[in-house]
Parts: structure tokens; sequence; C-alpha cells
């Protein structure tokens, strides 16, 4: 009995390391560290998805309604902050940029965002959003991106973060491909292992800004999957009552075997 | 075994006159005797029934609110798991429960390989075992194909143009398949109607098959000795025990550390890092782009990881078709007295475990882009599978024959 069980144990404990060192690979991304149970933050990324995204960007699987209601949005603030014109609450959130003309305006239409923390991760949305930097041979946009390289979307966020230039010596070897192995993570713009210098100024300081993105990426996080949270908590309980139930089967089991000799 | 008839009067005569429940209750349950000493590996069978009925009972709710198609698989999936109630829940069970699946088959069959129970008497139950798991990658890989998801659509590209290589019908084939030039409408359907009918029930009948086959010559145990030639002054094997309630209970110990473990994936790590759903298959199906690397869903990979490892295409789709094909032969290429791999050799043990590690190994190498190391490390362990079945009859006629125990190992508890 023990050695075989060692033996699955072993056999998955070896499937497991090995596969569990996938990971994203350009080389210095930085971790969003945005916590999925904080409340105001979701909050607060959602006030910031609605004033600085919707305008191009959908989230044509997610309810105002149920938005609200999961991020415990009084219905006032409800339809004055979050709900566009001309919307009914029960709808969903979907852009007013007909997708002809976004393509038109951009060469891309911008994609729905109900999901792309699932398809991409919100580390590659955190590090796209503060990785935008002042690029003159990008002429629709002035701006290029490390994560996301050519990148269609302007820095819709110049405003707060301003437009960083990337440091001559890094410039090279980051552009090309924005995966050196083994490279030191970035710090914020302006931090010494980083990438970037200041360029133009913005309206927050860089560790204002990170927040900010922090809190938007934890609002998409959210929408992605609305129910983790609930999920989360009724997964306690399930869990409780299985181990329960195991010790209480195991006890059974035991008491029928005793007189097996 | 005794003719029964239970019960003064009442119902349960009743019953029994019409239908023989108490019968069949004495000949399969409490007169039928197990080996007692199994192990841990004894669980996966149980196991792999009780996952079997849970991906019907959530397939049948997933499939309420399911629209089969090109334009409306993908968002109906979105749609019942945000707005249907408990679907958030039902639908990664069904998903989850796919890969929990193969979990629970690849070790029901390594512990065949383990103990020798596909050695006679008990070839045509592997066989049978072979079948299902045959039919279960067909549901699998259809399942799989369904959401249309980006991953969904490139994997099947990909899979399906396998049978392209065939010589001669190949791309007729392949269009027989697909039912139209590309993976459309019509493929999407006509899979739905396989994954949620004419597979499932092909399924069941051979796991009814596979049970049938197994009362008939009984269970091996990890000694590999067969009970029945032991029999007790009763008649009855001395080393055997009434399965119901002995494993009955017993196994409903590893239903609830089954059941723990999956609840923990299902509820804190549905995706479990992108290996049980991959994260191109949050997007939907799209033509024009192809994901970062297309890689099949863990459990087919170590066969995908050998159709890499070729250069050529078609001599790597015959490679791969053999590499799964190759279990069925393992009962006659298995030439030893014994069964159970503790009454072996070293040579056996070593032959055996490095099998196991090299199945691991390519499952990961699948998973990885077929580039650098990757090619050559794919092509070390391609060559190492295939050395286990050619050099199994060899090693196993050797140092399969020393002396086994009389009676089977058991420690009273
Ligand atoms: C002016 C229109 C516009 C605004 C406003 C805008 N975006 Fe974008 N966004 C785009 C376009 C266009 C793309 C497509 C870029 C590409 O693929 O090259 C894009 C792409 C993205 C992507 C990449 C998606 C993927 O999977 O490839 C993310 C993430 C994203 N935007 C997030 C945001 C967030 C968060 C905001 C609000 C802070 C925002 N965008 C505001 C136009 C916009
Ligand atoms: C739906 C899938 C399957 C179900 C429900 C199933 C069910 C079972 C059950 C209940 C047992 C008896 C309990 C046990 O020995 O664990 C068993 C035994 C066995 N199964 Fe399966 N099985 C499945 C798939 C397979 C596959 C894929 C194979 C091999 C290719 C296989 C080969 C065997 C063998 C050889 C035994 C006898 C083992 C022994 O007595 O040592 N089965 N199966």
């Amino acid at each position: 009995m023990r050695t075989s069980t060692y033996g699955i144990v072993a056999l998955l404990a070896f499937a497991g390391t090995a596969f569990a060192a996938e990971g994203n690979n350009a080389g210095w991304e930085r971790p969003a560290e945005n916590q999925i149970a904080n409340l105001p933050s979701l909050q607060r990324g959602a006030r910031n998805f609605m004033a600085y995204c919707s305008g191009c960007h959908s989230l044509k699987f997610v309810r105002y309604s149920r938005l609200a209601e999961d991020l415990k949005i009084s219905d006032e603030l409800r339809d004055q902050l979050l709900v566009k014109p001309g919307a009914k609450f029960t709808d969903y959130i979907v852009s007013s940029m007909p997708e002809k003309d976004a393509t038109e305006w951009f060469g891309k239409a911008p994609p729905d965002l109900s999901l792309t923390a699932r398809s991409r991760s919100p580390d590659w949305i955190f590090n796209f959003l503060t990785t935008f930097y002042a690029d003159p041979a990008s002429r629709q946009t002035g701006v290029n991106n490390l994560q996301l390289p050519g990148t269609a979307m302007p820095h819709v966020l110049s405003s707060l973060q301003g437009v960083p230039r990337l440091k001559a010596v890094s410039h090279e070897s980051a552009a090309a491909g924005a995966d050196r192995a083994g490279a030191e993570p970035a710090g914020e713009s302006g931090h010494s292992n980083s990438p970037f210098e200041p360029g133009a100024q913005g309206s927050l300081t860089p560790e204002q800004y990170d927040n900010f993105v922090r809190d938007t990426v934890n609002f998409l996080q959210y929408a992605s999957d609305p129910t983790q949270l609930e999920r989360q908590s009724l997964g306690v309980w399930v869990v409780l009552f299985l181990l329960m139930f195991t010790g209480i089967a195991f006890l059974l089991k035991k008491e029928y075997w005793k007189d097996v000799r | 075994m005794a003719t029964v008839i239970e019960g003064k009067g009442g119902f349960r005569a009743w019953l029994n006159k019409r239908m023989p429940v108490d019968q069949f209750v004495a000949d399969q349950l409490t007169g039928y005797y197990a080996p007692k000493n199994f192990n841990v590996w004894y669980f996966f069978g149980s196991l792999a029934l009780l996952v079997f009925v849970m991906q019907i009972v959530t397939g049948i709710f997933v499939t309420m609110h399911f629209k089969p198609g090109e334009a409306t698989a993908w968002n109906s999936v979105q749609v019942m798991v945000r707005e249907v109630p408990y679907m958030w829940l039902i639908q990664p069970m069904h998903a989850v429960g796919a890969s929990f699946f193969f979990v629970v088959v690849y070790l029901h069959m390594a512990r065949a390989m383990l103990y020798g129970s596909y050695k006679a008497p008990r070839e045509l139950l592997w066989i049978i075992g072979m079948l299902i798991y045959l039919a279960l990658m067909a549901e699998a890989f259809m399942g799989y194909v369904l959401p249309n998801g980006n991953m969904s659509y490139w994997g099947a590209q990909v899979i399906i143009n396998l049978f392209g290589t065939i010589p001669g019908i190949g791309p007729d084939l392949v269009e027989w398949i697909r039912g139209d030039y590309g993976i459309g409408d019509a493929t999407l359907n006509r899979f739905f109607s396989l994954h949620v009918i004419a597979l499932p029930f092909i399924i069941a009948l051979l796991v009814m098959l596979h049970l049938v086959a197994l009362r008939q010559v009984g269970s091996n145990n990890p000694d590999g000795i067969e009970i029945k030639e032991k029999l007790g002054k009763d008649g009855l094997p001395i080393d055997g025990v009434p399965f119901h309630p002995y494993y009955t209970v017993k196994d409903i110990v590893g239903v609830g550390l089954f059941l723990t473990l999956f609840a923990v994936v299902v509820f804190f790590a549905p995706t479990f890092g992108g290996l049980f759903m991959e994260p191109p298959n949050f997007e939907p199906a799209n033509p024009v782009s192809t994901p970062d690397h297309i890689a099949p869903v863990w459990y087919f990979t170590p066969y995908y990881a050998i159709l890499r490892a070729v250069p050529d295409q078609k001599i790597g789709a015959l490679l791969m078709a053999a590499s799964v094909v190759a279990f069925l032969f393992l009962p006659w290429l298995d030439r030893a007295k014994n069964k159970s791999i503790r009454y072996r050799g070293a040579a056996s043990k070593i032959l055996l475990g490095t099998f196991f590690i090299t199945f691991v190994v390519l499952m990961w190498l699948g998973l990885k882009p077929a580039d650098g190391i990757y090619v050559l490390l794919a092509r070390i362990f391609t060559t190492l599978y295939f050395l286990f079945f050619i050099l199994l009859p060899f090693v196993s006629k050797a140092d399969g024959n020393g002396p086994v125990p009389d009676r089977v190992t058991y420690h009273a508890h």
C-alpha cells in the first residue's frame, strides 16, 4: 500500500513540477499584484474603465446591472457614473464606436475586453498599459509598446502617466524583442533598472499611475470571470465537507476491514 | 452460485419473481470475491466510472444552454457561465472533468502495466479498455472543438489534417470529416451530435462489456497471483473478500479523496495554470490569427510530441498512430511467467519505470514549441518510447520467471 501510494504521489509531483514552469516570457515583466478581493480597487477600476476605455472597448458579456450588484455600487452611482447615455442599466457594456470606423481610424478594431484577463493574463495587461513609450517612428500614434510592439492602440492614459522615453541603451535590445531572458525586472518608470526615462509629464506620479492601472487590471480580471469570488468562498465549504466525508468513510472502512486477516 | 429469491412476501418477492434483483446483488456484489490485497491503484476503475457518470450529468446541463454552430457556440458558453444560475460551477466541472478523466484512466492503465493485468486471462478486458481509451480520446477531442475557441479551431485544424497524410484517400477523407472545405458550421454540428449522443453511448456500452469481462475472469491484484487457485473448504477463495461490503466501503474512501482533489481544482484553479483550459481558448476562433504555438490539451501531448519528432509528416503521423496502437499488443509482447512487477527482475523494473518517465517527458515536450533542444529531446524520448515495446518481449522472458509466494501479501490493520 505504502510504496504504491508514494509511487502515485511521486508521479503526480513530478508531472506537477514539470508543467508548472510555464510562464510569460517577455524578459522583464512586472507582476500586476492586483487583489481580486479588494472591493474599493474593483470599484475604482470600473470607474477607470468607463472613463478611459469604454469609448473604444466593449465588455460585451458584462451587464451594468450585474457589475453594480457584484461590486456593491448603488443604483444612483451606477446610473450616474457607469451607464452610458442612451443605454439601459440592464444592457451589456458595448462600445459606441462602429467597428468599421474603428478599423479605419486605428487600422484594427479595438477588441472586446471581457475575457482578455483570461486569454492574456492580468500581468500581461498591466505591462501593456505601463510600457507605452514615445516612438517617432510610429506615425499613427506617436507611441510604441514593449508588451505589444507596434500596437495600434494610442497611449490613451498619457494625460495621467505622461509619455516616457526609452533609454538609449536599452532601446535597441528592448524594442527588438522585449524578451531578454534573465534581464532584471523593470522598476517604476524612472527607477534605475527601468528601461524608461521620464519624457512628457503626466498628472500622476509613477506610483499613482501604477495603482491606477492596477485597479483597472483588477476590474478586468473580475470581468473575465465574475463569479470567481463566489466560487472560492463556496469552494472552502465544499472542500471542508468533502474532507469530513472522506474521514467518516475512512473510519467506516476501517471498521469493516478490521476482521479481515 | 445459488439462486436467491429473498423476501417472505410483499414487494421484494413480487419484484424478484419478475426481475432477478437479489440474484444480481448476490452474484455481482455480495457473492463476488475480490482479492483482499488491493492497494490505491485499484481505486481508479471505480473512479473512472464516477467521472464518466459525472461527465454525463454535467453534460446534460451544459447541452441545455449550449448552442452548437460557428456563430453561436463560443458566445453561448460565455453567456451560460455568466447568466444561468450555477452554470459557473457546472460548466467548469465538465471541462475540468475531462482532464480528470484522463488522469484517472492513465493511472488505471499504469496499474494494469505494473501488475501485468493485461496478461492471460485478462487480454480481452485490456483490449476493451483500449477501445474505451480510443473512444474517450475521440470524445474529448470533439468536446474540445465544440466551444469554437481559437485553440479549438487551430487544434482541430492540426488533428483533422493528420488524416490528410493517409495516401490516396487522405484529402477526400479530411473533407468528409469536416463536411466542408474548412472547419465550419457543418463540422461543429456533426461533432456536437457525436460528442453528445454517439460516443457517450458507445463508451457506456464498452464500459458495460469491460465490467462483464472483468466479472468473468475476476480482478488481478498487486501480487499477480490468481486467488481462484487457492480455495478454502467452503469453495471460496481464501484470499478474497466479498466485493460488497468490503470494496464498496473502501471505494467510497477513494471517491472522497478524489472529489476533494477535484473540488480544489474546480473551485480554486479551474484552468490549472492553462493546462486544463488553455488561454487562447478564451478568444473566439479566428482563422487569420494563429495562437503563439498550437498545442493540444496535456492528455494528447505525448502523441503530439511523437508526431512532431519526425521531420516527415507522413511518417510522423504513422508513428503517432503506432504509439497508441502499440498498447493493444501488450498481452502478447509480455512473455513473463509472472504477472506483477513485484516478482520480476531489476531489468523489467527499469524498463517499465523508464517508460512511465518517458511518457510524462513526452507529455511535457508536446506542450513546448518544436524547436531547438526540444526537438532533439523529443527524438530521444520517442526512441525510448518505442524501445519499451521492442525490448519488452526479451526482458520479460528473461527475468519474469522467479518464484512467487503462495498467498497474496496482506497485512491486517
Ligand atoms: C482610442 C481607442 C482606445 C482606447 C480609449 C483604449 N484602447 Fe485599448 N486598444 C485599442 C486598439 C485599437 C487596440 C488594438 C491594438 C492592437 O491589437 O494592436 C487595443 C488593444 C488593447 C488591448 C490588447 C488586447 C489584446 O488582447 O490584444 C488591451 C488589453 C487594451 N487595449 C486595454 C485598454 C484599456 C485598459 C483601456 C483603458 C485604459 C484602453 N485599452 C483604451 C484602442 C483603444
Ligand atoms: C471509462 C473508462 C473505464 C472504466 C469506467 C473502467 C472501469 C473498470 C473497473 C470498475 C475495473 C475494476 C476495478 C479496478 O480494477 O480498478 C476495471 C479494471 C480493469 N480495467 Fe478498466 N475502466 C476504464 C478504462 C480502462 C482502460 C482505458 C483500460 C486499458 C487500456 C482498462 C483496463 C482494465 C484492466 C486491465 C482491468 C483489470 C485490472 C486488474 O484486475 O488488475 N480500463 N476497469
